[in-house]
C-alpha cells in the first residue's frame, strides 16, 4: 500500500516531498487506527487543508467499501455450501501461519527495549488466558510507557 | 440501545485504540465478537482476516467493513468503518499544526515505547485463537492441519517464497482444504 502511496503523491502529483513522505508514515504510525489511512489524511490535510484531508480519507477507504460488501454479500448466502466450508478449514490454518510470521516481523522491528519484552508477554498472556479487555491492556502500557520508559529510545539508540 | 448506535461507538472505539496498523484493530472486534455474538462470531472473524489480506486496500479497513456488513448489511459496513476512521481522523486534525514537535516529544515517544510491544502482544492473541480455531475445529484436534500449519509457516520463512501475495497461500489452503475435505 505504502509505495503506490509515494508513487502517486510524491512521484507524480508532487503533493509532498520524499522526506516529508517519510515524516507523515513515522507520525502516521504513532496515530491511533489504520496506517495507509492516517498518511492519506496528513497528505490531504498538507495538500488541501480539512477538505483534503477528508476526501483523502474517503477516497483511500470507498474501494474497500465496495469490494468488500459484494464479497461479504456473495459469502453470507454461500456460507453453508459445503465447498465453502471445506475451503474455509484450509483457509484458517493459511490465516494462523501469516498472521504468525506478521508478528515475527513486528518483533524483530519494533522491539528494542528488555521492558518491552515484558509489556508484550504480559499483554498477550492476560488476553489470550486471563480473558482481559485489550481496552485495559492498551491503556495501562501506555500509562507505564509515559511513566516508566521516558529516555529508554536514547539507550536502545546507542 | 440501538444496534446500529451501539455498533458505530463499538468502533470508534476500536480506531481510538488500535495502535500498530491494520491487525492491530483485531483483537478488538475479537472483543466485539465475544460480546455480540449475534453480530458476527469469532469463527467470522477468522474469515474476515483471510478476505481482507486476499483483497486490495488496507486490510484493517477491510476487515472493518466485513464485520459491519455480517452486523447491518450495507449500510452497517458503510458506518463501522466510518466510525473506525473517525478517531484516527479527529486526532490528525488536532495535532496536525504541531506534529514536528508532536513527533520529537520524549512524552510521546515513552508511551508508544510502551503501545507497541501491548499492540504485538495483542495481535498475538488474536494469532493464537486463529491458530487453536484452524488446528483444533469444533474441539478435534486434527494433526494434518498442524502439518499443514508447519508446513505454511516454514515456507514463509524462506526468502524468496515469503514475498509473495498472501492471496496465493490463501487460494492454496482453499484448494487444499476442498481436496482433502478438511
Amino acid at each position: 500500500m505504502l509505495p503506490l502511496m509515494e508513487a502517486e503523491a510524491v512521484d507524480r502529483n508532487s503533493w509532498v516531498t520524499k522526506e516529508e513522505m517519510l515524516d507523515i508514515y513515522t507520525l502516521s504510525q504513532c496515530t491511533p487506527g489504520v496506517i495507509a489511512v492516517n498518511t492519506a489524511t496528513f497528505i490531504g490535510r498538507k495538500t488541501k487543508g480539512f477538505f483534503g484531508a477528508l476526501f483523502a480519507t474517503l477516497g483511500v477507504i470507498t474501494p474497500s467499501l465496495i469490494i468488500i460488501s459484494l464479497i461479504a454479500a456473495f459469502f453470507t448466502s454461500f456460507a453453508d455450501n459445503p465447498y465453502v466450508v471445506h475451503a474455509f478449514a484450509g483457509i484458517r490454518v493459511a490465516v494462523a501461519a501469516l498472521m504468525a510470521c506478521v508478528v515475527l516481523k513486528f518483533i524483530k522491528s519494533g522491539i528494542k527495549a528488555p521492558a518491552q519484552v515484558g509489556i508484550l508477554i504480559a499483554a498477550f498472556i492476560t488476553v489470550a488466558f486471563l480473558k482481559i479487555s485489550p481496552v485495559i491492556i492498551i491503556l495501562v502500557s501506555g500509562l507505564f510507557g509515559f511513566f516508566a520508559l521516558r529516555g529508554k529510545e536514547a539507550e536502545v539508540d546507542e | 440501545m440501538n444496534k446500529l448506535l451501539l455498533m458505530c461507538l463499538n468502533f470508534f472505539k476500536t480506531g481510538l485504540l488500535a495502535v500498530g496498523g491494520g491487525l492491530a484493530t483485531v483483537p478488538f472486534l475479537k472483543e466485539i465478537a465475544e460480546k455480540h455474538p449475534d453480530w458476527y462470531t469469532v469463527e467470522d472473524l477468522t474469515n474476515m482476516i483471510a478476505v481482507g489480506e486476499s483483497t486490495p486496500g488496507p486490510i484493517g479497513i477491510n476487515i472493518a467493513t466485513y464485520a459491519g456488513f455480517q452486523t447491518a448489511g450495507v449500510i452497517g459496513g458503510i458506518l463501522a468503518t466510518l466510525f473506525m476512521v473517525a478517531p484516527s481522523f479527529i486526532v490528525i486534525m488536532i495535532i496536525y499544526k504541531a506534529w514536528q514537535k508532536f513527533k520529537d516529544n520524549d512524552k510521546v515517544q515513552a508511551t508508544f515505547l510502551g503501545l507497541r510491544p501491548a499492540g504485538i502482544g495483542l495481535i498475538l492473541s488474536v494469532c493464537y485463537t486463529v491458530f487453536v480455531s484452524a488446528v483444533i475445529p469444533g474441539g478435534t484436534f486434527n494433526p494434518y492441519l498442524l502439518l499443514m500449519f508447519l508446513v505454511f509457516f516454514a515456507a514463509l520463512q524462506i526468502p524468496k517464497i515469503k514475498d509473495i501475495h498472501p492471496i496465493f497461500y490463501i487460494l492454496l489452503a482453499a484448494a487444499i482444504g476442498i481436496i482433502f475435505k478438511l
